[in-house]
């Protein structure tokens, strides 16, 4: 049995948090950018799960279910827009959704 | 049958909210049973709750105490925040209600929408949890994006909310890990536990805890729209809808103020001297952007929105001075800005007809001297964002800067002077151009939509009224800080 310290899991949490980051940055798919936010509160959940654990409480493990939750909601509606968008412009690409300066 | 112990609630911090969520959940099922093509009764309803929750919020003014575990309180500061935020929803309803008709928008969730982002609101100004303060923030916005998009044939709408939505959960990303750093440093979620160990934790503690705040300063940044962090603003103050427009510049700046001195000033204040730098370069940054760029605007929702960001700038230097004397002339500052910035928006929804929404400056030429009454309300709302006295706007300028002064924030001061100075050339512009040139579009009367005119006049008599008397109402604002802690 290998033991692996709650601090590392908080550090890859804190890579993939970046990951998403960068990716919202990069990529111009709309689907992809939104794909790439979702990693973002994910890897917070990942953050907040190893913190819990060190500090021994439940508290962090509960607060991944309100961001799950939130994180549907915003899904709900981000995807509504996009597809609002998608059905006006046919298009999913950042970069062509230009009509007002970014 | 086994039975269920109720856990004991204390309900009266809660009632307020209470009133605005069942009117909330009443008007979404109305929404059923009405009848279009105008759904006028679904905003009166609204108006209704909204008035009835200032009217349990009031009497609450001397109580105090928490609930739910502590994550949600009763004190001055949620209370004012509370009313603030139910005259600026319900001024907006009013507005929209005429507003609606020159649009394409046809459907009842639009007031449901705006409810449920007054909700989320509420619930950032009167919670002392990071995690309730995240559930506010993200009932308010989701419905906002929403909002931005009602719109739907719109291509416009649809732009304004897909920019919305990709930047604003960029940015709750961001907050969320602050949280989720705080939360490793301490342990805790609650902002009172969370200000001890900023007063007496470990090194290694207020390390962590520092990275967590400049987080948070990043994902509070994005919804004030502060610089530079400001990006999404124009674009989407542009192109959402203009009555949404007007409430995603008073509420809902508001609403991330009142969570930002909650959290910053009040719980993280012992950590101040690692992020009040910070905060001190992106209020300068902020104001001098966004006056600089408001400049050269020929879109009246674009130069508007420019301004809002300058705005944020100016409010950030009460947060940057902190204190009782800071935060008091913030929340004075946001109720003048509430008002007037409804109120300019309000003239702009009054200029625009079915197809031809006037946003062009061009638009503008000699509307002062055709409308006399819209005329005079633009006058007395951009001087007041410029800081003209008598007008509202030049009192919490007055309040703001002099905080500062006295804090010994000099050249802060004067940055935020010479700003306001620069502002007054592009407000004025708007006024020489309703004034001083010709051919623009025509105007409809004001009688003929009398809930938009109803709602300038109210706008009107609280700018004039806060720049004339504001002696009684800065009270007010003190008092309400009073709770706060340091």
């Amino acid at each position: 049995m290998t033991t692996v310290p709650a601090s590392w899991y908080a550090f890859l949490g804190v890579l993939l948090f970046t990951i998403g980051a960068l990716g919202v940055l990069v990529r111009r798919n709309l689907i992809i950018m939104f794909m790439a936010i979702e990693l973002m509160l994910n890897a917070v959940n990942l953050v907040f799960v190893a913190f819990a654990r060190q500090q021994q409480t439940m508290d962090g493990q509960v607060m991944v279910f309100f961001v799950m939750t939130v994180a549907a909601a915003e899904a709900a509606v981000g995807l509504a827009i996009i597809l609002a968008v998608f059905r006006n412009r046919e298009t999913v690409n950042a970069d062509e959704v230009n009509l007002l300066r970014w | 049958m086994a039975a269920l112990t109720f856990p004991d609630v204390a309900w009266l911090p809660l009632l307020p909210l209470l009133v605005i969520t069942g009117t909330t959940l009443l008007v979404l099922v109305a929404d059923l049973f009405a009848e279009g093509p105008d759904y006028d009764a679904l905003g009166w309803l609204g108006l209704i709750g909204l008035l009835l929750a200032v009217l349990t919020a009031v009497p609450l003014w001397n109580q105090s105490g928490t609930t739910l575990g502590g994550t949600l309180v009763l004190d001055r500061y949620g209370l004012f925040f509370t009313i603030l935020f139910c005259v600026g929803s319900g001024l907006t309803v009013l507005l929209s209600m005429n507003y609606l008709e020159t649009t394409d928008i046809r459907c009842g969730d639009y007031y449901t929408l705006i409810l449920f982002s007054t909700i989320g609101m509420v619930l950032m100004a009167t919670s002392l949890d990071l995690i309730v303060i995240f559930l506010g923030l993200e009932v308010m916005s989701v419905a906002a994006y929403a909002l931005a998009g009602i719109w739907r044939t719109q291509v416009r709408s649809n732009e304004a909310a897909l920019k919305y939505f990709i930047l604003g959960a960029f940015a709750s990303g961001f907050l969320l890990l602050g949280i989720a750093l705080v939360f490793g440093a301490t342990g805790e979620t609650l902002l009172p536990r969370i200000g001890e160990v900023a007063a007496k934790g470990s090194a290694e503690q207020r390390l962590l805890l520092s990275v967590g705040a400049a987080l948070l300063l990043v994902g509070f940044g994005f919804k004030v729209a502060a610089a530079p962090f400001h990006s999404w603003a124009p674009d989407v103050y542009e192109g959402a809808p203009t009555a949404v427009t007007a409430f995603m510049a008073a509420g809902i700046k508001a609403a991330a103020f009142a969570a930002f001195v909650r959290v910053f000033v009040d719980s993280l204040g012992p950590l101040a001297g690692d992020w009040r730098g910070a905060l001190w370069f992106l209020a300068v940054l902020t104001m001098t952007v966004g006056n600089v760029s408001a400049l050269v605007q020929r879109n009246i929702k674009r130069l508007l929105a420019y301004s809002s960001i300058a705005h944020a700038g100016y409010l950030l230097v009460g947060v940057v001075v902190g204190g009782e004397s800071g935060s008091a002339a913030l929340l004075f500052y946001l109720v003048v800005y509430t008002l007037m910035t409804l109120g300019a928006f309000g003239v702009v929804i009054a200029l625009g007809r079915r197809g031809q929404p006037h946003e062009d400056l061009d638009d503008w030429a000699g509307v002062g001297l055709r409308s006399p009454f819209l005329g005079l309300a633009m006058t007395v709302f951009m001087l007041s964002l410029a800081g003209v006295p008598p007008l509202a706007g030049f009192m919490g300028k007055f309040y703001l800067f002099s905080a500062a002064l006295e804090a010994g924030y000099v050249w802060l001061t004067v940055i935020a002077v010479v700003n306001s100075l620069v502002s007054v050339y592009y407000y004025v512009g708007v006024l020489v151009k309703m004034y001083m040139a010709e051919g623009g579009a025509e105007v409809e009367t004001a009688a003929a939509r009398p809930y938009l005119f109803a709602t300038l006049v109210a706008a009107l008599a609280g700018t004039l009224l806060l720049g004339l008397f504001p002696t009684p109402w800065f009270e007010l604002a003190r008092r309400s800080v009073e709770s706060l802690a340091s």
